[in-house]
């Protein structure tokens, strides 16, 4: 089990030097806002917007598609959702699976819906690929003002999460050792894979008390006021990308509604 | 620079009816270097947490008074520092200089001061790489002296070491008793817990023995304690330097093959290697960390499949790693270092009893074979006690007892004796001895020159790793 949360862009492009909070920021403004719409319009002017931003945040295409891929597979079950259960299937008929009519308006629908899934991840996948876990830590404590026991606390847990996948490796092994393995029985499997879960996050909880102990022994939470010792600053700059996130967001619900697309998700 | 200062000093967990330590009466002065000893279980590190603070008033009882510097702990948490076993759950932060710098933050240290003070130090306890390694990236001797710079960065009057290389190999014990020795300058008291008293002692200049039950032994500097008590000490489990063991041979030789491996490499984990382990023989496969000395272990038990090369084991025609889990379990027990990562269920009982039932034993033949088990290994108080709550000597206990309750020929250990008293050690030796004479073979992969030394018939080195180059420290 690997995880993909390390930063996997070029650090210095002019996008992925701002601060994360501001990006965070940035990223929030920009695509929450589109959920209010359900045409496929919006959201695909504001996936083309995002794509053509890419090479400013450093990261490369293909890292993106990669990281991405999750998403295809939300993809392909909103479209199986779709043409089994679109309450809509006026339009033109284009062809039926057995009882089921797959219709322009069920394309369409499933098209937003896509569109949408794509337009308001993507900027999410953006931040996480070009910060520095400690940055935004660091910036959510300086810059956000969000408490240092809750940032840094959450920042000492991530650093252990790789160090599961090795205590799951050893404890299937383990469990071999012992005379337990599934075989082919899927009840088994899912028996053994719950009692290693169990096995795992008992480990876990030991494993997160004694961290916990440790930082409290270097006067982590003590009630002194923390001191930096890796400055974050929040600019102009940063102020700027974040109000261009609010206007690229309000231009493109408004050309939504002047083109007539606009559909809205209440109603 | 710290004094501390024990009278009549006593605490119980929340839920126990043994007092952990009691009538505590001890004197530390300014600068002293203490080693303290006792049998597992007399409170060393109930002692230790008590120091640094660690202690909530709600998590047991008190009695008495401790007083660092005339303070209560509790108030006196900056004057102290604490570096404890397991090096990965010390390190907080993803970079190794940002890891030193945590506790100057949590201080409130100007930030100005900060890097200096961090670049100081590490280079102080010898720590080799940039400030900006990744912890994830550092051996357990070298996280471990990372921690162990985090802990002095902040300059304490009072240093608490709670067995700093139990979690080490001699490489890695070597590199923090090493850094210990030249980071430490007069003006710091230290209490350090240590089962290695040989390799400890050169770091004190006084030893304190604590009586299980309450109290204190003896107290002095080591020559003297040694000379008076070194016999009862070691009795208790303490590694007291200059007693040793007579060898332990085989009674009868090998007469077959129970595994064999011919050229088995694992990409990156090991090199191709052969090795054959037969009946009656007791096989110690030793070499330095990162030669696949694990991944050896893995192969032979039949819980990973090599690369390259073919095992055969027990005339089967399928490699190990290709038989079910119950066949496996009859011919080839593995024990692994951690022994926690092996318990399966809450009770002791139900751990030995979870092999015979697997493979299809009577309810009756089960029972007996666990009373056995339970009897043999000393556990019969503990059948009903949750495994993950056993100290280190018991839970080892009780992976060997684990492995060999289907009765499996070959047995498999990995670092067998790692951080266990002289009792528990002692033990085992003789545990597998015994299983030995029985016709029973075992390998076992090992640091631990005094076990090759004892009960090794034959011993195989494997080769150093590929070096990695090691980048040098750049300042800031």
């Amino acid at each position: 089990m690997t995880l993909a949360l390390e930063p996997i862009a070029d650090p210095s492009a002019p996008l992925a030097r701002r601060n994360p909070v501001a990006k965070l920021a940035a990223a929030l403004l920009f695509s929450l806002p589109l959920i209010s719409t359900v045409d496929p319009f919006a959201p695909a002017v504001a996936l083309v917007l995002e794509l053509a931003l890419l090479p400013l945040f450093g990261v490369r295409f293909g890292v993106l598609l990669r990281r991405a891929a999750p998403l295809l597979l939300a993809a392909a079950g909103v479209l199986v959702a779709m043409t089994l259960f679109a309450a809509d299937r006026s339009g033109t008929l284009y062809f039926s699976l057995g009882p089921f009519d797959v219709t322009s308006g069920v394309v369409a629908t499933a098209a937003g819906l896509i569109l949408r899934i794509f337009a308001v991840a993507l900027p999410g996948i953006i931040v996480f690929a070009t910060t520095d876990p400690t940055d935004l830590a660091d910036a959510l404590v300086q810059n956000a003002k969000a408490p240092a026991r809750f940032a840094i606390g959450a920042l000492a847990a991530f650093r252990l999460l790789p160090l599961l996948g090795q205590e799951w490796r050893a404890l299937t092994l383990a469990r071999r050792a012992r005379g337990v393995d599934a075989g082919r029985n899927p009840a088994a499997k899912l028996r053994l894979f719950v009692s290693t879960a169990f096995a795992l996050l008992v480990g876990a909880l030991r494993r997160g008390v004694r961290l916990a102990v440790a930082m409290d022994a270097r006067g982590f939470d003590s009630g002194i006021p923390r001191t930096y010792a890796r400055r974050q600053h929040f600019t102009g700059a940063d102020t700027a990308l974040v109000v261009t996130a609010v206007i690229a967001s309000a231009t493109i619900l408004t050309l939504s509604v002047l083109l007539g697309f606009f559909r809205p998700i209440v109603g | 620079m710290s004094e501390v200062r024990f009278s009549g000093f006593g605490w119980r967990h929340a839920g126990r009816r043994a007092w952990a330590v009691r009538g505590l009466d001890l004197h530390v002065r300014h600068g002293e270097r203490v080693l303290l000893l006792g049998p597992s279980g007399a409170g060393k590190s109930t002692l230790l947490a008590a120091l640094a603070g660690l202690l909530p008033d709600d998590s047991g009882e008190a009695e008495g008074v401790i007083e660092i510097d005339g303070l209560e702990p509790a108030k006196a948490r900056e004057r102290t520092g604490v570096v404890f076993q397991d090096p990965q759950t010390q390190l907080v932060m993803a970079r190794s200089g940002d890891d030193v710098a945590f506790g100057l933050e949590n201080r409130g240290v100007p930030a100005g001061e900060i890097w200096p003070r961090v670049s100081d130090v590490l280079d102080r306890v010898g720590f080799p790489y940039p400030i900006n390694r990744s912890t994830a990236a550092l051996s357990g001797g070298e996280a471990q002296r990372l921690a162990l710079a985090g802990v002095l960065a902040l300059r304490p009057g009072l240093l608490l070491l709670d067995e700093p290389t139990a979690n080490l190999d001699p490489p890695g014990a070597t590199l923090i008793r090493e850094a210990v020795g030249q980071a430490i300058g007069p003006e710091t008291t230290m209490i350090i817990v240590e089962h290695r008293v040989a390799e400890a002692l050169p770091l004190v200049d006084r030893v304190v023995v604590l009586e299980p039950g309450g109290g204190v032994r003896a107290d002095g500097a080591p020559e003297v304690i040694f000379a008076a008590y070194g016999d009862r000490l070691a009795a208790d489990g303490v590694w007291v330097p200059g007693f040793s063991f007579p060898a332990v041979r085989a009674t009868t030789r090998p007469t077959d093959h129970l595994v064999r491996a011919e050229h088995v490499a694992v990409r990156g984990r090991l090199r191709p290697v052969s090795i054959a382990v037969g009946d009656s023989e007791v096989l110690a496969v030793t070499g330095p960390n990162g030669a696949g000395k694990s991944t050896l272990a893995l192969l032979l038990g039949g819980l990973l499949a090599p690369d390259s090369g073919r095992i055969e084991a027990f005339g089967d025609k399928r490699p190990p790693h290709r038989w079910r889990a119950t066949t496996l379990t009859q011919r080839i027990g593995s024990v692994f270092q951690n022994p926690e990562h092996q318990f399966v269920t809450g009770r002791v009982a139900d751990e030995l009893a979870l092999g015979p039932r697997r493979i299809g034993r009577s309810p009756a033949e089960t029972r007996r074979i666990v009373d056995d088990l339970l009897e043999r290994l000393r556990l019969t108080k503990l059948a009903g006690a949750n495994p993950y709550t056993l100290s280190g000597g018991e839970a080892r206990r009780l992976s060997v007892a684990t492995a060999l309750a289907t009765a499996p020929r070959l047995l498999v250990l990995d670092e067998p004796t790692f951080g266990q008293d002289r009792r528990t050690w002692l033990e085992l030796i003789t545990l597998l001895a015994e299983l030995r004479d029985a016709g029973h073979g075992i390998l076992a992969v090992t640091h631990d020159e005094a076990f090759v030394r004892t009960l090794a018939d034959r011993a195989i080195g494997l080769g150093e790793p590929d070096p990695e180059p090691l980048p040098r420290r750049v300042r800031p």
